[in-house]
């Protein structure tokens, strides 16, 4: 009984991470040996389509709008989120549930349905095919998923210190800087970073909205289909190892993140 | 006295007020505009719908949006059910397993279909090791409009391997806020672990399984990137046809229907989803 667990665990480890660690591999292969099949692994490895990829086909100028992008949506969504996170956490009111609940199904709204009709607004507004316009649609993406999350967050900080800091003079929101934010702080830093994957990873709202000005992927579903297997996979490891990295630093925190939609 | 009480109910919406009105302008406002162009057409407000539900594409992009929804989710709800009862068990080195099946979670679709590829283009490594062992003279194609039943069953298997992970750490969170005394009072009464599988453990998990099979629900509607890039449109679904006929066909009220039918879906869905997070709050109490 006691060799079933090890048993599964190779098991499952192989189907889960085994593709991305192919994908790797072929990424690496030299062009050579591609449509070699007298072996499956390379005999050589070699960085030249990732290098070729990034430096004349335009991947590292996508990648900096896509983490322009990530960034300025980050900002946005935080900027806007905690307060109402806070609020939630922190006031009874009449209609919070409503609130809660709008959030929940704003969440589950796909960008699909706006990223056709945002571009005759950005038309208007010159914002479009700018790493401004993808950040916003991307900043109303995240917001939802910020305010849940910071007012779980909030409500899980002890309003009896908070409390105890007013005693002793400070404001409420004296209290909330210098109480509750840096208890706050690593349960925000992880979701800036889910945050961070969540626009880094959103394909369809950054095609529609950019041209010239594309993010990673957006840059990637234009061009994947008529490149070379080998640029395919050097896409694939360019996309995944920044998300991996991050997912990895937040494993804590990921059965919060979405065990909260239970909540 | 009423004074303070105004404005302490005033606080909180002017703390919520700029993440509402951010989401009513970036959220809101655009989808009543995706239904003003939807509806938008030479042939009548209803124009639009008419020539998308007269074309066979959509009749297919409905069809397969559905297969692919009836056949994955059954199988992801079944496998993170047992990955999360296993994980849970806490054996040793039960943490390490858990960030391994939650790491497809940081891969986008585009990058879950180029992984994918990898494996089974004609070249990619099922072929190579396929060859190697001399079970196949030549590759099998797994691509293209010839194969598209087969393009159909590797983007199963992508979906599959790519959402599991989401599933499982909604039923994980859902398993490990289960009771412990409930599990330990049938035992007492003599319960099997099967028994206590079906009579104890399931029930008690239906409203995460309920959550997750809504929320796998709603990201079906929005399955994109996998097939765009496997397989193109021989197999149409909404979100591609909505991306062809902007990029493609250059037309944004015909994208624009299609993403209001995406939205009605998606709202309906969500309708219920809702609902059933409501009722728990009500059975809480809270």
């Amino acid at each position: 009984m006691k060799i079933i667990y090890p048993l599964l665990f190779i098991l499952i480890a192989c189907f889960f991470l085994g593709p991305m660690f192919l994908a790797f591999v072929a990424s690496i292969t030299p062009a050579s040996e591609f449509y070699d099949y007298s072996h499956i692994f390379p005999s050589r490895l070699t960085l030249e389509h990732i290098n070729k990829l990034l430096f004349t086909l335009g991947g590292f100028r996508a990648l900096i709008v896509s983490i322009e992008v990530a960034l300025i949506s980050i900002g946005i969504s935080f900027a806007l989120g905690i307060p109402a996170g806070y609020a939630i956490a922190r006031y009874t009111f009449r209609g919070k549930d409503g609130v809660k609940l709008a959030m929940l199904f704003t969440r589950s709204l796909p960008l699909i349905v706006v990223a056709v009709s945002l571009v005759t607004v950005y038309m208007r507004l010159n914002l479009t095919d700018t790493a401004l316009g993808v950040a916003l649609a991307h900043a109303a993406m995240i917001l939802p998923f910020v305010v849940i999350f910071t007012s779980s967050i909030f409500s899980s900080t002890f309003i009896e210190y908070e409390e105890a800091g007013m005693v002793f003079g400070l404001t409420r929101f004296g209290a909330f800087l210098r109480i509750s934010l840096p208890l706050a702080l690593p349960g925000l830093a992880a979701s800036a970073i889910y945050g961070f994957i969540m626009s880094w990873n959103e394909t369809f709202a950054a095609s529609i909205l950019s041209i010239q000005n594309r993010t990673l992927p957006a840059h990637i579903l234009a061009t994947a289909m008529a490149s070379p297997d080998y640029f395919k996979y050097a896409m694939a490891t360019v996309m995944a190892i920044p998300a991996l990295i991050f997912i990895f630093i937040i494993r804590k925190y990921l059965i919060s993140i979405w065990g909260i939609s239970l909540k | 006295m009423t004074q303070i009480r105004v404005k302490k109910q005033f606080i909180p919406w002017l703390l919520l007020a700029p993440s509402l009105i951010y989401l009513i302008v970036f959220m809101g406002l655009p989808i009543i505009g995706t239904a003003q162009l939807a509806f938008e057409s030479d042939e009548g407000w209803l124009g639009n719908f008419k020539m998308i539900i007269s074309t066979k594409d959509f009749q297919n992009a409905v069809l397969n949006t559905l297969l692919l929804a009836a056949i994955c989710i059954p199988i992801q709800l079944a496998l993170s059910i047992f990955l999360a009862i296993l994980v849970n068990k806490k054996f040793k080195g039960y943490q390490t397993l858990l960030y391994i099946i939650a790491s497809p979670l940081a891969l986008s679709d585009i990058t879950a279909a180029l992984i994918s590829y990898s494996i089974f283009a004609p070249n990619g490594y099922l072929n190579r090791i396929l060859l190697s062992i001399n079970w196949i003279e030549r590759p099998i194609y797994f691509f293209g409009y010839m194969f598209k039943s087969r393009e159909m069953l590797v983007i199963i298997i992508t979906e599959i391997w790519r959402a599991t992970p989401l599933v499982f750490v909604m039923i994980l969170a859902g398993l490990q806020s289960i009771n412990k005394e409930y599990l330990e009072a049938a035992e007492v009464f003599g319960f099997n672990s099967w028994q206590r599988l079906w009579k104890i453990t399931l029930p008690l998990l239906k409203p995460a399984i309920l959550s997750a099979l809504l929320i796998r629900t709603l990201f079906a509607f929005q399955l994109f990137g996998v097939v765009w890039l496997l397989a193109g449109r021989d197999i149409t679904v909404l979100t591609g046809e909505t991306y062809y006929w902007y990029v493609f066909m250059n037309n944004k009220n015909v994208a624009s229907a299609y993403a209001l039918i995406i939205a009605v879906l998606t709202f309906v869905v969500g309708w219920f989803y809702i609902r059933t997070i409501r009722s728990r709050y009500e059975e809480e109490g809270a």
